[in-house]
């Protein structure tokens, strides 16, 4: 009958078996013991401990704050197929981004924490323009109205980021290969630039859960329930964009994580957000490890760039979900 | 309760509402009414602080609502949406457990046995308790808004908003609905405001109505000073009539629609009737407004077909209007679409008269058996036998009546009846004192109406004369052809 506690233990057997697949598989493979015993091989546990796990740690935040942004996008949008992608937010991020690394900017006090700051900032503004115009065009912000939105200002944003690096340049040429995003070689300096963001993130979020139950009948309706709707959605907005703009200042923009999970756990767990988030956050990590794990070992020793693994899922999960709402919304 | 002082806001720079005054108090049930755009559904939206009001107070149990917190409000006054869809699918239970929101608090809220009993008792009384865990958008629109409702009651506020609760819902779900909600009220003293679109169900459910226009009050009160034909006419702007609720001591309203004067307007004859052994009928191309005593179809209503059916003078049957029914079945007569009186007099005696005055004609027809005769004021004197002898006026009128003037024109015909019983010399055989009518007599008026108006029918008018001397030269007749058959 409650079929809760399952969901959680499921989801974290799963996540746990792909960590350890994902540490030991790879170019070179680490046999399992060498996790708990340094000892027996140093060469592998120096691999194990200082490449494969802070990869796919890293890789597990990311599709973590992804999915747990993504999951509350669509509540607090009504709209299930809004993700940090698909609403441009991640581009924004990018731009923030880009821009630090452009002009070299470095504010004191912040040091390392510049970068993901701006880009927290950047998907921060992105979001309020997204939704400021959308409102403008379609005061009841109808689904296509959003995404359409969407897409108008990540390819302005997109234009922005190619402007850039046509204006620098060699050494800025780095820059492409992190913006088709990838986890790869960036070690723990990284993981722990971008987590208290995201644990900070992921906290703000959960603790609006309820708040989400209630903003998916709109606005009005969740006022009438008794939320302080004005103050509760600028907190679930910038709890999101915390999260999409530390994941995206490590890893670039890696599209669909956000909507292909959200999608999932709904489908098989049920539309609460008191268990979507944390779920949705679970299984993220999961997803990312394991699509991570395909980019590095399909065309081994070559690696894909981990956001063409991701579209492939996701673009076509995406087409599902927009024929089955607008079939919901003939009938 | 709820105490709305100069009400002045809206969406935009002109205020939608202006001035708006009113008081609710516990356990009440108002109904705001008031054609599209009147500011219903704003009034709404500011009492419940979706909208910001620019001038006035909102008071609920004497404290400003501005002065409550989101969650404060949602405890003290619950607001029923109208039905939307949700892009996500819930079930039943998550949503009705979403009206305890307002009362869970702290980091990790926990769900209190009273949480769970609210809920549970929401589920019971809208009778959704059935569908706990099926998916919301696998209900009915009808089931999906009783889940709604059970919503609103878990919030367990002492003040219920609702907007529209019926729309889209069939007469079934909409009894259920309002049933459900009206017992709130009178049970547990919940105040409910609730804006309606159909202005018979607000009569109905309501114990005052507010009725808008143009964002003002027009008037508030009770539902029979509200629902006045000039009124409604006025501020809808559309014809209406009103009219007393079968069962309720409600008025209820109803369109008069601007069909135009293309049908013809055709004048009912002596020719249209006739007479065959068993029955007399009169069938005519448009529907009559009629209002009759018969045995089938008595009261008032629209008929086309009007029969007078002989018996024999031993007819006895526990269920006469039954019997008619089948009758008039196999006869072939729409039972809808027809009025039938029984006589025991042979139908060949059936007296009908056409009279002609300036204002257009009338039809007489009687059928007069005084078997049964009595004097009323003795009547009291006889004991309850049944007896065979019934007089059965039918007055025909090619014109347009009004109430009174159907109610007129009964009594003169009823009148004249008695003035020919009188000058026939037809006694009472028991009291021996001259008879008024029989024990079994049935009075049928109808009215094309078409042509003229007459207001009255009484003997002051040109057609209450021709009523009460066309009546007293038939029975007249009637009786003395009575006699002639019972060899008298």
């Amino acid at each position: 009958m409650n079929k809760t506690p399952l969901a959680y233990v499921a989801s974290v057997f799963v996540l746990v078996a792909a960590v350890l697949v994902g540490v030991t598989v790879g170019s070179v493979r680490i046999p399992l013991q060498v996790l708990w015993n340094p000892d027996l091989d140093e060469a592998s546990a120096n691999i194990l401990w200082n490449i494969r796990m802070p990869r796919v740690v890293l890789a597990g935040l990311v599709g973590a704050s992804l999915a747990m942004a993504g999951a509350a996008f669509q509540g607090l949008l009504k709209n299930p197929l809004a993700d940090p992608y698909t609403l441009g937010v991640s581009s924004g991020a990018s731009v923030g981004a880009v821009m630090t690394l452009f002009f070299g900017i470095s504010i004191p006090f912040l040091g390392l924490f510049t970068l993901p700051i701006l880009s927290m900032v950047g998907a921060f503004l992105t979001m309020l323009l997204v939704m400021g115009f959308a409102k403008l065009i379609d005061r009841s912000m109808k689904m296509e109205t959003i995404i359409l939105t969407g897409i108008i200002f990540s390819s302005f944003l997109g234009s922005l980021i190619s402007l850039m690096i046509a204006l620098t340049g060699e050494e800025l040429r780095q820059i492409i290969g992190w913006l088709l995003g990838s986890v790869s070689m960036r070690g723990w300096p990284y993981v722990t630039m971008a987590l208290p963001f995201m644990i900070f993130g992921s906290v703000v979020l959960w603790l609006n859960r309820r708040e989400l139950n209630a903003l998916v009948y709109g606005e009005e309706r969740a006022q009438h329930l008794g939320v302080d709707v004005k103050r509760r959605k600028m907190l679930i907005l910038t709890g999101g964009s915390i999260l999409t703009g530390a994941a995206v200042s490590v890893s670039g923009t890696i599209g669909f994580v956000g909507l292909v999970v959200p999608h999932m756990t709904r489908m098989l767990w049920g539309a609460d957000h008191r268990h979507v988030l944390p779920l949705s956050f679970i299984n993220g990590a999961t997803l990312l490890i394991i699509c991570d794990l395909v980019s590095r070992t399909v065309i081994s020793p070559s690696e894909l760039p981990i956001g063409v693994i991701t579209a492939f899922i996701g673009a076509p999960v995406f087409a599902f979900i927009f024929w089955k709402q607008r079939r919901k919304v003939s009938a | 309760m709820i105490k709305v002082e100069g009400l002045t806001g809206g969406y935009h720079e002109v205020p939608v509402l202006k001035n708006v005054s009113f008081q609710v108090a516990k356990g009440e049930m108002l109904g705001i009414l008031g054609p599209n755009g009147s500011g219903k559904s704003t009034l709404l939206k500011v009492m419940s602080g979706v909208l910001p009001l620019k001038a006035g107070t909102v008071e609920l149990e004497n404290k400003a609502i501005k002065m409550y917190t989101s969650k404060e409000l949602a405890r003290h006054m619950a607001v029923l949406p109208q039905l939307h869809a949700n892009a996500f699918s819930h079930t039943v239970r998550e949503t009705v457990s979403l009206g305890r929101y307002p009362h869970q608090s702290g980091f990790f809220s926990s769900w209190s046995d009273q949480d769970e009993k609210a809920i549970q008792d929401a589920m019971q009384l809208t009778g959704v308790k059935v569908y706990e865990n099926k998916y919301l958008d696998e209900l009915s629109g009808g089931e999906q808004q009783r889940v709604f409702v059970a919503q609103a009651l878990a919030q367990q506020a002492k003040v219920i908003l609702l907007d529209e609760p019926t729309n889209h819902l069939d007469i079934a779900h909409q009894k259920q609905l309002l049933d459900t909600i009206k017992m709130q009220a009178t049970e547990n003293g919940l105040t409910i405001i609730s804006v309606f679109h159909d202005i018979n169900l607000a009569s109905l459910y309501c114990d005052r109505l507010l009725l808008m226009e143009n964002g003002a009050v027009k008037i508030i009160d009770e539902p029979h000073a509200v629902l006045k034909q000039k009124q409604i006419e006025s501020v809808y702007k559309a014809r209406v009539s009103s009219y007393p609720h079968p069962e309720q001591p409600k008025p209820q309203i109803t369109l008069l629609p601007d069909l135009g004067h293309s049908q013809k307007n055709s004048v009912i004859t002596k020719e249209h009737f006739s007479i065959s052994d068993d029955c007399v009928v009169l069938q005519t191309k448009m529907p009559l407004k009629t209002i009759s005593s018969a045995v089938v179809n008595a009261g008032s209503g629209w008929f086309r077909t009007f029969v007078n059916r002989h018996v024999p003078a031993d007819y006895a049957c526990n269920d006469s209007t039954n019997e008619m029914y089948n009758y008039l079945e196999m006869k072939g007569f729409p039972t809808s679409d027809t009025v039938g009186m029984m006589t025991a007099v042979q139908t060949k005696d059936v007296v009908i008269e056409e009279y002609h005055g300036t204002f257009g004609s009338i039809l007489i027809a009687v059928t007069a058996g005084v078997g049964n005769a009595v004097d009323v004021s003795k009547a009291f004197e006889r004991d309850q036998k049944p007896y065979v002898g019934t007089i059965n006026t039918w007055i025909i009128v090619n014109g347009q009546l009004s109430d009174e003037a159907f109610i007129q024109a009964m009594i003169t015909a009823t009148e004249a009846k008695t003035k020919a019983l009188q000058s026939e010399d037809v006694r009472d055989p028991i009291t021996n004192t001259v008879a008024t009518g029989t024990s079994t007599d049935s009075l049928l008026v109808a009215a094309s109406q078409k042509g003229e108006l007459h207001p009255y029918a009484g003997p002051i008018t040109e057609l209450g004369k021709y009523i009460g001397r066309g009546v007293f030269e038939c029975t007249t007749l009637a009786i003395k052809r009575y006699k002639v058959a019972k060899g008298m």
